[in-house]
């Protein structure tokens, strides 16, 4: 780097902020994607704005231990008896697009019961709701970006999308991270699932890859004997730009 | 090391069961300093259909303009009973509804101030990806020198731009359009 006069970089410290970097752009769905139906008339049809980066993209709402409850993370634990299903243990990190953890940032799932039905009065699948299980859990990431929860595997349910049309087996997620800017919900699916390469949501997202990265993998190390199977799901948040204060710190000499 | 960012998929049709524990349509706490407004809207879609199963998020600053974040280093006081963040469904008519206060105005990039503005965040069935967007505030003098309302095109600002309701004090109307005429202004980042 060459170095800049000194007054730029007086200025540069006082007035510019670090933004987050755009994710590559094949990496996320486009609004607009026909064979998912609903994107059609809800999708915006005109260009978005770019919007600057201002002290409201870089702050956002951040959440403490409060808010959580014993058992929250702990989605078999939640009615007066067992759910029905296999119990499985889901759990992972929560980094950033630098590759540092993401600290203690609110992770709020929610799934179908192993039957595939949902408890909400807007699901009609010919399928038996669970009492002891409402199908909803929150936890906080630890100082390393680590989460788990424990939960039923989910089952996979039909809609209404296209022609004997079922989305395959998924748990919804919804995080913060640090900023207005990471705001991210996702989910997450289970390996070899034979529906993937039929779902639209899935198909929705251009590159390969970054699809891949969307199915939970099995993991032995988080595996509890005779209990439940674990599943690790790795979850990547909007990388920040380095801050011209921090480049100028790094300035050889 | 660079790591890719998480692909976002749609918030799908039974996000309640997720997400209503954290509602909160009510900013305005007891204590709370600021001019309190009530924010009522609609989200329809192309069809000008009703929207009934969207999530609407806003993180705003304090009457003071300061955010309740750790990034927010401006000397003005923060209240500990006002966080910023707000979340409402919308309703079988596609409604949402909020109170809270009118933000006061936050820097803006190199020099200067933004107009009092809420950040909003809209998930829906539909929606592969959330949108973002703003609401402003009718007549309001500093939204002509708003440096992200000067990057929307002039026809088009008044989507942002809530305005008066029903000649109560402090009840604004902000409608949400998804696409087709009179579409909403959306950003990216």
């Amino acid at each position: 780097m060459t170095s800049r006069p000194q007054n730029l970089q007086k200025n540069l410290r006082t007035e510019a902020l670090a933004g987050y970097r755009k994710p590559d752009r094949d990496t996320q769905p486009d609004y607009y994607y026909p064979p998912y139906a609903s994107t059609v008339k809800r999708s915006p049809s005109q260009p978005l704005v770019i919007l600057p980066t201002t002290l409201s993209e870089v702050t956002g709402p951040l959440f403490g231990y409060d808010v959580i409850k014993a058992n929250d993370s702990d989605l078999t634990k939640q009615g007066n008896g067992d759910p029905i299903g296999e119990r499985i243990v889901v759990s992972g990190r929560v980094l950033d697009g630098n590759a540092r953890p993401v600290a203690n940032t609110l992770i709020e799932v929610w799934q179908a019961n192993s039957a595939g039905r949902y408890p909400h009065r807007r699901d009609n699948h010919n399928a038996p709701v669970d009492p002891n299980f409402p199908g909803c859990g929150r936890t906080l990431t630890d100082t390393q970006g680590h989460y788990r929860f424990v939960t039923i595997r989910p089952g996979e349910y039909p809609w209404r999308n296209h022609y004997n049309a079922w989305r395959p087996a998924h748990i919804h997620f919804s995080l913060f991270g640090a900023a207005f800017a990471t705001r991210l919900v996702t989910q997450m699916y289970f390996p070899g699932d034979p529906l993937l390469e039929y779902d639209p949501m899935y198909t929705s997202i251009p590159n390969e890859r970054a699809r891949q990265r969307l199915v939970s993998t099995f993991d032995w190390e988080t595996t509890i004997p005779e209990q439940a199977l674990g599943y690790k799901f790795d979850i990547v948040l909007r990388g920040r730009d380095e801050t011209p204060f921090e480049n100028d710190m790094k300035l050889p000499g | 090391m660079s790591l890719q960012t998480t692909s976002s998929q749609t918030i799908g049709p039974y996000l309640h069961i997720g997400l209503t524990w954290l509602v909160t349509d009510n900013l305005a706490a007891p204590g709370v300093s600021g001019e309190k407004v009530a924010i009522e809207g609609r989200i329809v879609d192309g069809d000008g259909n009703a929207v009934n199963d969207a999530v609407v998020e806003i993180w705003q600053a304090n009457a003071q303009g300061r955010y309740a974040h750790p990034e927010d280093t401006q000397d003005k006081p923060l209240e500990s009973a006002f966080k910023g963040f707000g979340r409402v469904m919308t309703d079988n008519d596609g409604v949402f509804r909020i109170t809270t206060i009118k933000p006061g105005r936050v820097p803006a990039p190199g020099s200067g101030l933004q107009a009092p503005h809420l950040n909003v965040t809209i998930f829906t069935r539909g929606l592969l990806k959330h949108l973002i967007t703003r609401m402003y505030f009718s007549n309001e003098p500093a939204n002509d020198e708003d440096p992200v309302l000067q990057r929307v095109p002039a026809e088009r600002r008044q989507t942002l731009i809530a305005t008066p309701s029903g000649g109560r004090p402090g009840a604004f109307k902000w409608n949400v359009i998804l696409r087709g005429e009179r579409e909403t202004v959306f950003f990216d980042y």
